[in-house]
C-alpha cells in the first residue's frame, strides 16, 4: 500500500518586509505548511514611535509582521528576546555594520532561536527571505554560510529567493522542495522581488527589512552611543532604549542629559516616567515636559536645563517663564528663568 | 467554585506594541478553549494588532471598548 506522504512543515523568519513574505509564498506553493516566527528585540521601529507621537496618528498603526502573516494565512509566533538580545548587541563577534547594527550576529541569533523552536515544535526546516548580496553585512555570499553554520541551521536553512545560488539544502535533496521552483535572486536590485510580488498579487507591502530596525538608523545610533559613552556600563533596560526614540536629547554634561518632549503624544508618554526621573515642566505657559537623565551638579546646570525647557515652551519669547522641578519622590520646587535664545543652544549639546 | 468566564485579566497598560500582543499570546497559551480573557492596554496599536493576532490564531474577539485612553479587548479562546 502506498504510504501517505506527511505534509512537511517549515518555520519562516518574518520581519514584516516583502522578502520574507515572498519566501513564504514560494514555499507554500510547494505544498508545505508554514508558520511564522518574529523576534522582538526592543529595537523594532514600528509600534513605539507611532504609538507615542500624535503626529503619526494618521499612519496605520499596525504591526507589519502580523499583517504579513494574515495576508499569507499563516500563524505567527512573536517571541520576546529583549533580554537575550542584549549580549548580541553588546558583544557582537562579527562587529557592527554602518551604525550600531550587529546584523551578522543578529541574523545568526535569530536563526539559532528558530532552530530551537523547530525542534520543540517538530517542524522540518527553516526559511528566511534573505537574498545573496542584498545587504552589505549579513546577506553577502561569504556570510550566508556563516549564518547557516553558526546558528546550527546548517542545511535545514532554506533561502527560497536565492536557493539556486546556494548549495542544495536537505529539503531540496530529500525532494520535499523542488529546487527548480525556487529562485536565483542576487544583488542589491529589488526588481526581481517586485516582479514576483506582482505575480503573487501582493500590491501592498512594507519597505525592505533594515528600514524597520532602529539599530541601522544613524540618529538613533548616535543617541545609543552617547548613552553608552556616558554611563559606567553599556548594560541597558528596555525603558532606556525606548527613551532614545522620543524627545529632543541634550547632553549638557557627562553626568547630565535632558530629554524634552516634542509634542503632546510624547509628553503624555513621558509623564509615565515621572517616578523614575526628575522632571521639569513649565507652569506659566504651555510647553513640553522634560525628563532629567542624571543629576545637576550645580545651580548653573539646573538653570541651563530650565532655560532650555523654557525655550521649547510657548513662552519662548516671554521675558520670563516659570517652571516646576519635580523630584522622584513627588516634591516640587518653583523657578523662574529667561528662556534660552536660539543662538545660545550649543551644537555639542544636541544628540 | 469554578472561575467565571471573564475572570482572566491582563494588564498591558503602558506597554508598547508588540509587547501587549506578546503578553496576550503568552497568557492565552495557558488558557483553555472557551475561556475568556480581557486585555487592558493603552497603545492604540493594540486595536489593530490584538484582533489581527486573534484572527491568525483562530481566537474570537468578543468586544473592543475604549475609555479614558484605555483599550479593553475581550477574547474568547479557541485552541482548535
Ligand atoms: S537590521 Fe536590525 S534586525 Fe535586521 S539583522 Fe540587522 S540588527 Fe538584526
Amino acid at each position: 500500500m502506498k504510504q501517505h506522504k506527511t505534509q512537511r512543515k517549515a518555520v519562516a523568519l518574518i520581519s514584516g518586509g516583502l522578502d520574507s513574505m515572498l519566501a513564504v509564498k514560494v514555499i507554500q506553493k510547494q505544498g508545505i505548511h508554514v508558520e511564522g516566527i518574529n523576534f522582538f528585540t526592543g529595537f523594532c521601529v514600528e509600534g513605539h514611535t507611532h504609538a507615542i507621537r500624535k503626529k503619526h496618528k494618521d499612519k496605520q498603526k499596525r504591526n507589519n509582521a502580523l499583517w504579513v502573516a494574515e495576508q499569507l494565512g499563516i500563524k505567527l509566533h512573536i517571541v520576546d528576546v529583549v533580554d537575550e538580545y542584549k549580549d548580541i548587541l553588546l558583544n557582537p563577534v562579527h562587529g557592527y555594520g554602518k551604525n550600531v547594527n550587529p546584523c551578522l550576529d543578529c541574523k545568526t541569533f535569530m536563526v539559532k532561536k528558530a532552530v530551537q523552536w523547530l525542534h520543540e515544535h517538530d517542524f522540518d526546516f527553516i526559511i528566511t527571505g534573505e537574498v545573496v548580496g542584498q545587504r552589505p553585512m549579513s546577506q553577502r555570499r561569504e556570510t550566508m554560510p556563516i549564518v547557516a553554520k553558526d546558528s546550527g541551521g546548517n542545511d535545514l536553512l532554506v533561502r527560497p529567493l536565492s536557493a539556486q545560488q546556494l548549495p542544495a539544502t536537505l529539503p531540496e535533496r530529500e525532494g520535499w522542495l523542488d529546487r527548480d521552483r525556487l529562485y536565483d535572486f542576487s544583488g542589491r536590485t529589488r526588481k526581481p522581488q517586485m516582479a514576483l510580488a506582482e505575480q503573487f498579487g501582493f500590491t501592498e507591502y512594507a519597505q525592505p527589512a533594515g528600514g524597520c530596525c532602529m539599530l541601522t538608523d544613524e540618529s538613533y545610533a548616535i543617541k545609543l552611543q552617547d548613552m553608552w559613552h556616558n554611563r559606567p556600563t553599556r548594560e541597558y533596560e528596555l525603558d532606556d532604549i525606548i527613551m532614545l526614540k522620543m524627545g529632543r536629547h541634550f547632553r549638557l554634561a557627562p553626568h547630565l542629559k535632558i530629554i524634552i518632549g516634542r509634542e503632546e503624544g510624547e509628553n503624555n508618554f513621558m509623564q509615565g516616567y515621572k517616578n523614575q526621573f526628575v522632571s521639569i515642566f513649565p507652569t506659566s505657559h504651555r510647553g513640553a515636559l522634560c525628563l532629567v537623565d542624571g543629576e545637576f551638579h550645580s545651580d548653573h546646570e539646573r538653570d541651563t536645563a530650565l532655560a532650555l525647557v523654557a525655550r521649547y515652551s510657548q513662552g519662548k519669547n516671554a521675558p520670563e517663564v516659570s517652571l516646576g522641578i519635580r523630584q522622584i519622590d513627588g516634591s516640587e520646587t518653583q523657578h523662574s528663568v529667561t528662556p534660552m535664545p536660539a543662538q545660545a543652544i550649543k551644537k555639542e549639546w544636541i544628540i | 467554585m469554578s472561575p467565571s468566564k471573564t475572570e482572566h485579566q491582563l494588564d498591558a497598560r503602558r506597554l508598547l506594541c508588540p509587547l501587549p500582543v506578546i503578553r496576550t499570546q503568552d497568557a492565552v497559551a495557558k488558557l483553555q478553549t472557551g475561556e475568556q480573557i480581557t486585555v487592558i492596554s493603552t497603545d492604540p496599536g493594540t486595536k489593530m494588532d490584538i484582533p489581527s493576532w486573534c484572527r491568525i490564531n483562530g481566537h474570537e474577539v468578543k468586544s473592543i471598548q475604549e475609555s479614558d485612553n484605555e483599550i479593553i479587548i475581550t477574547i474568547e479562546i479557541n485552541h482548535c
